[in-house]
């Protein structure tokens, strides 16, 4: 009985530690993971002496807008931000209706070639951009519309975007009992209200996936506006950021200011909703 | 009789009549993707290809038919070469440092405890930031003179060397960067996939007395072996693409250290105007990922035949 009591209390105290090891073990990882963000952030808000003082200065003292105002007053970067949130709308609204139109007819309604040129858009998934590229750039300037939106719009919508989108689509639309559309079909209605009435409102979680999805692309992409875009009116908030980060003379802590600017927002709903981020994401991983 | 043969006649030519409407809707509602699809990727694709048999060039404005002269010239091409085989660096130092720190990571926050959500969310920040924002963060803190590495080296004494100009640290740097920025994404793939394997397996050999550790190498590796290999396979196709990060850290350089292949492709392209030459490296780069990608789904294929 006394050995029993002895182990089970050496058990309890062995396993208090193991708690307390593991919470330390994930503090310091969340303090390795986050701590780069920290300096962005508080560099965004420090003086220019301060940013070039040995030792480094861990909490901005005095704490200033001056960056800020600078990016906002004398730089383009509220354009920037303007560029950045309606192409990346744009682009998600087109992935978002033509992927769940061509993922609902790929699921749900027969017709000849409904497999083979769903494995055709299937290819597209694993074709990056970075091999395209260039016939997207000839073919477009011939259009003279490479210093324009529209590549940064159509080029990934019917690209991985669109062709990730119709994938997920008809995954879900798989799901769905061809009974409810039989029902539609019986009562008259024809397949489009059936798509618009019944299915669509069904999708909303597959569709918020893919809204994160395409808007984190969209958001974030580089080598696109890079290699497009030369009018700095039009660039999107990456590109901007990298134009001043290799501007002659720049400044640390205004570069900062830039990249919390065009950070701030993302991670704002990322915050909101990361349960539903590190899902799609994830998803996007797994499509393969 | 007669009239049980016309209803039911009736009744299929009414439903061929609505399988014929069905499948006109069918192509329509494929139409816009499958159309956009064709003119932003399939012809693309093609274009890379035939492009890389010519001389296109943006800047003589020329654009002769050479058949394999560019795939040729890549042969001796001695900054393809030096490309290749720090494209091959970045991807191995990448490799085994992602994967036993994600399956490490997954490992610690697979189980649900009071704060996992705040400590998948800090992991998983980095996966959100975009790869200008991150690169250029870690220029400033990498920097020579008054980066914050060199900063805390210096507090302790240690003269910090010059990071992002050195031959031999370009790459590795580079590669530390890539690999935090990815940490996240593959954890989560790694959570779910630890959370499918049965419970059952991990108390039935914890009664035979098995350790954690044994657990770990005995029943986890071996249940989430298919979702290791989706994952090696994602992040070596990742570092063959990796160039926001590169641009943003050392511009390839010095010199040529640290050229990958998009970066090459887009200094050969967009900078010295050479479309012919830098679609054939395009088409390189476009048949390793096929391979790869290949390589993945028979892979799974037989995975999946074995779970059956």
């Amino acid at each position: 009985m006394k050995i029993e009591q002895m182990t089970s209390k050496q058990l309890k105290s062995r396993k208090q530690m193991k708690k307390f090891l593991k919470y330390l073990v994930c503090i310091l990882v969340a303090a390795v993971m986050l701590f780069p963000m920290y300096w962005l952030f508080t560099t965004s808000f420090k003086t220019a002496t301060n940013v070039a003082k040995y030792p480094p200065q861990w909490w901005p003292n005095p704490w200033t807008l001056a960056n800020y105002k600078e990016l906002f007053m004398k730089r383009p970067f509220i354009k920037y931000l303007w560029n950045s949130i309606y192409v990346a709308v744009l682009m998600t609204g087109g992935v978002i209706l033509f992927s769940s139109l061509a993922g609902y007819a790929f699921a749900k309604i027969k017709f000849k070639g409904n497999n083979i040129l769903f494995l055709i858009i299937l290819c597209g998934m694993m074709m990056p951009i970075e091999v395209t590229i260039i016939p997207i750039y000839t073919a477009l300037s011939g259009l003279k519309l490479a210093d324009s939106h529209v590549g940064l719009i159509v080029a990934p919508m019917f690209g991985y975007c669109g062709a990730f989108g119709t994938f997920l689509m008809r995954q879900y639309f798989l799901t769905v009992p061809t009974e409810l559309i039989e029902a539609g079909k019986i009562d008259g209605a024809s397949q489009p209200l059936i798509f618009v009435k019944i299915l669509l409102p069904m999708a909303i979680s597959s569709i918020s996936t893919l809204v994160i999805f395409s808007f984190l692309q969209s958001w974030n992409d580089y080598l696109l506006p890079l290699v497009l875009l030369s009018d700095s009116n039009k660039f999107t908030l990456p590109l901007g950021l990298s134009l001043l980060s290799n501007e002659d003379g720049m400044k640390w802590e205004l570069v900062m200011a830039a990249a919390t600017f065009s950070t701030v927002p993302i991670l704002a709903v990322f915050y909101m909703c990361q349960q539903k981020f590190m899902e799609s994401l994830s998803m996007s991983g797994l499509k393969g | 009789m007669k009239t049980s043969t016309e209803i039911l006649s009736q009744k299929t030519k009414k439903h061929q009549s609505l399988n014929y409407r069905d499948s006109k809707w069918g192509y329509l509602f494929i139409m816009p993707m499958l159309l956009g699809f064709l003119i932003a990727t399939v012809f693309p694709i093609i274009a890379t290809f035939a492009y890389s048999m010519t001389n296109k060039n943006m800047m003589s404005r020329t654009t002769d038919f050479i058949w394999l002269e560019n795939y040729i010239k890549l042969f001796s091409d001695k900054t393809f070469k030096n490309t290749l085989v720090q494209t091959l660096q970045f991807t191995l130092l990448l490799l085994p440092t992602n994967l036993i720190l994600t399956l490490a990571l997954a490992t610690l926050l697979k189980d649900k405890f009071k704060g996992c959500g705040f400590f998948r969310t800090a992991v998983f920040t980095p996966v959100v930031t975009s790869v200008v924002v991150w690169g250029v963060l870690w220029k400033y803190i990498f920097q020579s003179d008054n980066g914050l590495i060199n900063a805390v080296l210096r507090m302790v004494g240690i003269t910090g060397p010059q990071w992002l100009m050195n031959v031999d640290l370009a790459i590795p740097v580079s590669v530390f960067v890539t690999l935090v920025k990815g940490l996240g994404m593959n954890m989560i793939i790694f959570i779910g996939a630890m959370l499918e394997v049965p419970r059952d397996y991990y108390e039935a050999s914890s009664l035979d007395g098995a350790t954690k550790i044994k657990q770990f190498f005995y029943i986890t590796l071996p249940n989430i072996a298919p979702s290791i290999f989706l994952v090696l396979i994602l992040t070596t196709i990742g570092s063959l693409k990796v160039f926001g990060q590169i641009k943003a850290l050392t511009e390839g350089g010095p010199g040529t250290s640290s050229y990958v292949m998009v970066y090459y492709i887009y200094q050969t392209a967009f900078k010295n105007y050479k479309f012919g030459y830098a679609s054939a490296i395009s088409v390189i780069l476009f048949l390793m990922i096929v391979a790869l990608t290949l390589l993945q789904w028979t892979m799974r294929k037989r995975w999946v035949y074995y779970e059956d």
